[in-house]
């Protein structure tokens, strides 16, 4: 009904058709691919970002928050880094281009940029559905990415991390991830800035988990002051396949992460760990979606925001347990500090239930610094500030304990520790 | 060391007058106890002398040799050597027990002008202090006081008291909830920090600590004063004959 011919186009939105239009003839992919570019192009077009009347961008107005769109810029080099574990076996994705390489036995990486040019993957570029704006810019620029292959029963000890850095410009990368039937691994999904010019970066990943694989998987983004970052995290998990999910935001201007669970293997379980570190004006979006389609099935969530200066941040959850997924448990916890006067979260949990045997649940407060946690702290010598900052870092440090791995806690609490030195 | 001169204090968020003309003196190297029934203020003295935000001193001052610390906030008055062991310790999950010793030592030496510890010298220091309060290794690896029970709450303040090395010490009715066994470890543990120079003002409703640390001076609170002051004799009085007759004599 809002898709009449000749609508405006805010500055954000008209960028986004141009550059597209500039980028058309160097954009990888056969005559299959390029059709579904133009679709959902035509598709982002016709509907334009999405305000807060679309319920599932209630709380961040993307048409109003996405102002501008920095210029694609080919080529620019943004380096290296070191990774978060050290020892971690890295991808380096670099501006938007992946480096495929050769790994342990067992893990087949392929550049996801030739699977566009040969037409493989153009069966990936389609929306989830009419609100999937993230699907759709992505899929429309998308260059390269890593599709990564767990054979199946490999046990992998030290961590995969897949790095993608950038210093500017438009970012879209795609990782198609295959975990095989009893696998093990650790992957670290990390995003950062290296520079302060403005990027837009979106990213989805998509995780199969095969019948009793194991894994663990962080995602860790500090974008920059001035950067766009709208991601996508899809998973299925198999029968008795377990995915432990981090999610750790401690940087960027505009954030949307979207996480969508399947859970369609009976005696699969997910545990979402989620850490907000948000300061400055910047907006944060966590969004996300499990379904337990078959019974026996659990998850638990627990969400832990700290917010300083003027920063706002959102997190949608909702669980969905279908008519069939009898004894399903399902727990969703959102928990935040909230440290400014100006600082804001919007929390909001569903459940949307069919099955009549379940133990679902969700809950989510609001607090401040404990003042007899910080009298007692500094009793002992502490002084305010710094007592202040040990606290604030034991309400996220508690839920990152819980990976028990040691030198992935250590590395974990180390960042998380830098950004409060840097932001509290 | 401490001076207390007709303090008047009261809680900040209603205006309850807890504290009502007190006097009390405590020379450099004295145990002195303080005893009285409930509600007499015990407690909410040694919060004052800490320097704790929801008290109000209205009148009066505290001296700690010879300077007020009425200006000083809980950090700093730590940092010149008071420490309170509390009644009630506070449990601080997602802190561990090891990381916070360190940083409170550091932090008072800091603020000192001294070298921060080296781990060596830290785990050295903890290590011995925490044997002679038989205080596990495991203890020290669990999150600051979650998980421990009454008795290795006290002793895990006796552990922070030898750590700090402070010069003055008020235990808060450290004997509550403590049975015999951990009792006589918490006293052991008070008096081998006794010293010339470090003064100890001990808390209590009852008696049967200050048979294990021994006081040199007794004082008897009652209504936010120190209605009767004596040696340890008075302490022994109290146990037989209880309150009422030194406030009936007092009144």
């Amino acid at each position: 009904m809002n898709m009449q011919a000749g609508i405006k186009l805010t500055a954000a939105e008209a960028a986004l058709v141009d550059t597209y239009n500039e980028q058309l003839g160097d954009l990888p992919g056969d005559g299959a691919t390029l059709l579904a570019r133009d679709t959902l192009l035509s598709d982002l077009k016709k509907a334009g970002l999405p305000t807060r009347r679309i319920e599932a961008w209630h709380y961040t107005d993307l048409k109003a928050l996405l102002r501008a769109v920095p210029a694609f810029v080919l080529g620019a080099d943004a380096g290296r880094v070191d990774p978060i574990v050290p020892g971690s076996a890295v991808l380096s994705v670099v501006n938007g281009k992946a480096h495929a390489r050769v790994m342990q036995e067992g893990i087949t990486v392929r550049s996801y940029g030739e699977a566009l040019l040969d037409g493989s993957a153009a069966g990936d570029l389609v929306a989830r559905d009419s609100d999937d704006v993230i699907g759709r810019i992505n899929g429309s620029f998308v260059r390269d990415g890593l599709s990564i292959d767990f054979e199946d029963g490999l046990v992998v000890e030290s961590p995969v991390e897949i790095q993608s850095v950038q210093n500017c410009g438009q970012v879209n990368t795609r990782f198609p991830v295959r975990f095989g039937a009893g696998s093990k691994a650790t992957v670290i999904e990390r995003h950062l800035a290296v520079g302060k010019e403005a990027a837009l970066v979106t990213s989805v990943t998509d995780v199969t988990l095969a019948d009793g694989a194991e894994v663990t998987w962080i995602i860790f983004q500090s974008e920059g002051e001035a950067d766009t970052h709208l991601a996508q995290f899809k998973a299925e998990l198999g029968a008795n396949a377990r995915l432990r999910l981090y999610v750790i935001n401690a940087g960027g201007k505009l954030v949307r992460q979207e996480i969508d669970v399947a859970v369609t293997g009976e005696g699969s379980d997910l545990t979402l760990r989620g850490i907000n570190l948000l300061g400055g004006e910047s907006h944060t979006d966590v969004t996300f979606n499990v379904g337990h389609d078959v019974a026996h099935t659990t998850s638990t969530e627990v969400i832990r925001n700290v917010v300083f200066d003027r920063a706002r941040g959102v997190f949608q959850g909702q669980i969905r347990v279908a008519q069939d997924a009898q004894k399903t448990d399902a727990k969703m916890s959102c928990n935040t500090l909230l440290l400014s006067d100006d600082a804001e979260f919007s929390a909001k949990p569903e459940l949307e239930i069919f099955a009549d045997d379940v133990q679902c649940g969700h809950g989510a407060t609001v607090i401040d610094i404990d003042h007899t946690q910080l009298f007692y702290l500094m009793a002992r010598g502490v002084p305010e500030n710094k007592a202040r900052a040990m606290l604030v870092n034991a309400f996220v440090a508690e839920i990152v304990e819980e990976l028990e791995d040691e030198t992935l806690v250590e590395a974990l609490e180390g960042v998380i520790s830098d950004w409060l030195e840097t932001h509290a | 060391m401490l001076e207390i001169r007709n303090l008047h204090a009261r809680i900040a968020e209603d205006g309850t007058e807890i504290i009502r003309g007190l006097n009390l003196t405590v020379n450099d190297g004295e145990v002195a106890a303080i005893m009285g029934p409930n509600g007499s203020g015990k407690s909410t003295l040694s919060y004052i002398l800490a320097g704790r935000e929801e008290y109000e001193v209205t009148e009066g001052d505290i001296l700690y040799n010879g300077e007020s610390i009425l200006e000083l906030d809980p950090a700093e008055r730590a940092t010149k050597g008071i420490f309170l062991a509390f009644q009630y310790p506070v449990e601080i999950p997602g802190v561990a027990t090891m990381q916070f010793l360190k940083v409170a030592m550091n932090e008072q030496r800091k603020a000192r002008g001294e070298d921060e510890l080296s781990t060596p010298d830290f785990m050295r220091r903890v290590k011995e202090a925490a044997a002679g309060l038989q205080i596990s290794p495991e203890m020290l690896r669990r999150p600051l006081n979650v998980g421990f029970s009454g008795g290795e709450k006290k002793r895990a303040e006796i552990l922070q008291m030898a750590l700090l090395e402070p010069k003055l010490c008020v235990l808060d009715e450290t004997d509550s909830g403590l049975d015999i066994d951990a009792l006589k470890i918490v006293a052991d543990g008070v008096n081998a920090l006794r010293s010339p120079d470090r003064s100890v003002v001990v808390i209590t409703h009852y008696q049967r600590l200050l048979d294990y640390i021994v006081p040199d001076t007794v004082h008897v609170l009652y209504k936010g004063q120190v209605i009767k002051s004596g040696d340890k004799t008075l302490a022994h009085e109290l146990e037989a004959n209880g309150y009422a007759d030194i406030i009936e004599a007092a009144a």
